[in-house]
């Protein structure tokens, strides 16, 4: 790998230039330290707040600690997809994509909900 | 013959034909992992009251294992933008620690699931259940022909419910104990492993696809950090494409993980 110390020096005028444009997007790669920095802050905070809410005491059943933690992991993965993906900035194609992708998987879930409160003639309940 | 957009964007698409190819892939993905968290769902709501599992998992290594995932997720996109800005030695430095965090994840989940290879439920022939990490089985231990012995660091309960909750105070508060037991008195002894109980089944389902998910992005993003980037001296736009490609592909792992965390280690 010696021969790659050089990054390709004739190819482009750019080599050492601080910031670049990608797509739509200029990068600036200081400015993506401090954006890094802040989502890894922000990771840290909301998983400690997942454990804390696990282990915390709210109400006697399971219910309303699995709603606050998957809505503290939903936060988490905005920030991954929308920063770290650049999904907050991206082209509308890839936003028809992934409509057709919420659709189908919300409707996926759906069934599943629906399916836990209804069983076929002859289930054996505990 | 030189194959089409892959660094100037398509007219009709506005984006370069990989990073459409990778976002129809992760929408596939999105709905591979749906199913598998669908069947988590109904197995969950589907058993037996007080029969679900809780605190089975270390809380800590998950822990570790997500800063991990989010670490190498940051320094994907770090490598990525070095890429932009034409520093090849930080594109290396960044692409390298994500490797070393991917394998150091790899590294823990293997901990974790030899930890549950190892750990073992014994139900005795008084009725009793023995709950522990096998320490020793005897060189003549048989359970078919009811001989020998096996050793175990745990402890033994009269309910089975009673292991099934971890985080219970009385779990908290029991010894763990050395039980030498002999295969006489063993009516039926288990594994943690996949056929355990349908949680350990979709735990080690999910988790395993997950880490097979991490394996192969750690191969892609090896192999263009190491004999792939030599790409970067004749065509760097491009190289930096594949980069951002097998970045999204990693983000998603991650994504994945930020989901598979909590339902399996914290509820």
């Amino acid at each position: 790998m010696s021969d790659l110390k050089d990054p390709a020096p004739n190819v482009h005028p750019a080599t050492h230039a601080p910031a670049s444009v990608a797509g739509d997007h200029v990068v600036n790669l200081n400015s993506y330290f401090r954006l890094c920095a802040v989502v890894f802050l922000v990771v840290l905070c909301t998983t400690s707040a997942m454990i804390a809410t696990s282990f915390s005491h709210l109400g006697e059943g399971w219910t309303l600690k699995v709603a606050l933690i998957l809505a503290i992991a939903v936060v988490n993965a905005f920030l991954v997809a929308g920063y770290l993906m650049h999904l907050l900035s991206e082209k509308k194609l890839i936003y028809t994509v992934l409509a057709f992708t919420v659709v189908f998987f919300i409707g996926l879930m759906g069934l599943t909900v629906w399916a836990t409160n209804g069983f076929p003639p002859g289930t054996v309940s505990h | 013959m030189d194959i089409p957009y892959t660094i100037e964007n398509r007219p009709d698409t506005g984006i370069y034909n990989a990073k459409l190819g990778i976002w129809l892939f992760l929408a596939s993905e999105v709905m591979l992992f749906g199913g598998l968290f669908s069947a988590y769902v109904l197995l969950r709501v589907g058993a037996e009251p007080g029969m679900w599992p809780h605190g089975w998992l270390d809380v800590r290594l998950g822990t570790i294992n997500t800063l991990l995932l989010a670490l190498s997720a940051i320094t994907t996109l770090l490598a990525w933008a070095a890429c932009k800005v034409r520093e090849f030695g930080k594109f290396k430095f960044f692409h390298a620690c994500t490797i070393l965090l991917a394998l150091t994840f790899l590294g823990i989940k293997s901990y974790e699931y030899h930890d549950k290879w190892i750990h073992y439920e014994i139900a005795l022939a008084n009725g009793t259940f023995a709950d522990g990490h096998l320490l020793e089985k005897s060189a003549d231990f048989d359970l078919a022909k009811k001989t020998g012995t096996v050793t175990i660091h745990g402890r033994i309960v009269d309910d089975r419910r009673k292991l099934m909750d971890l985080r219970s105070p009385e779990a908290q508060s029991a010894r763990l104990e050395e039980h030498t037991i002999p295969a006489g008195d063993i009516k039926k002894m288990e594994n943690y492993g996949p056929k355990h109980n349908t949680f350990t089944a979709i735990y080690f389902t999910l988790t395993g696809l997950h880490a097979l998910h991490i394996l192969g992005g750690t191969l892609v993003i090896t192999y263009l950090w190491g004999p792939g980037s030599r790409m970067w001296r004749r065509d760097p736009e491009r190289f930096t494409n594949r980069i951002e490609v097998s970045g999204l592909f990693w983000h998603f792992v991650d994504l994945v993980w930020i989901f598979l965390f909590p339902v399996l280690y914290l509820t």
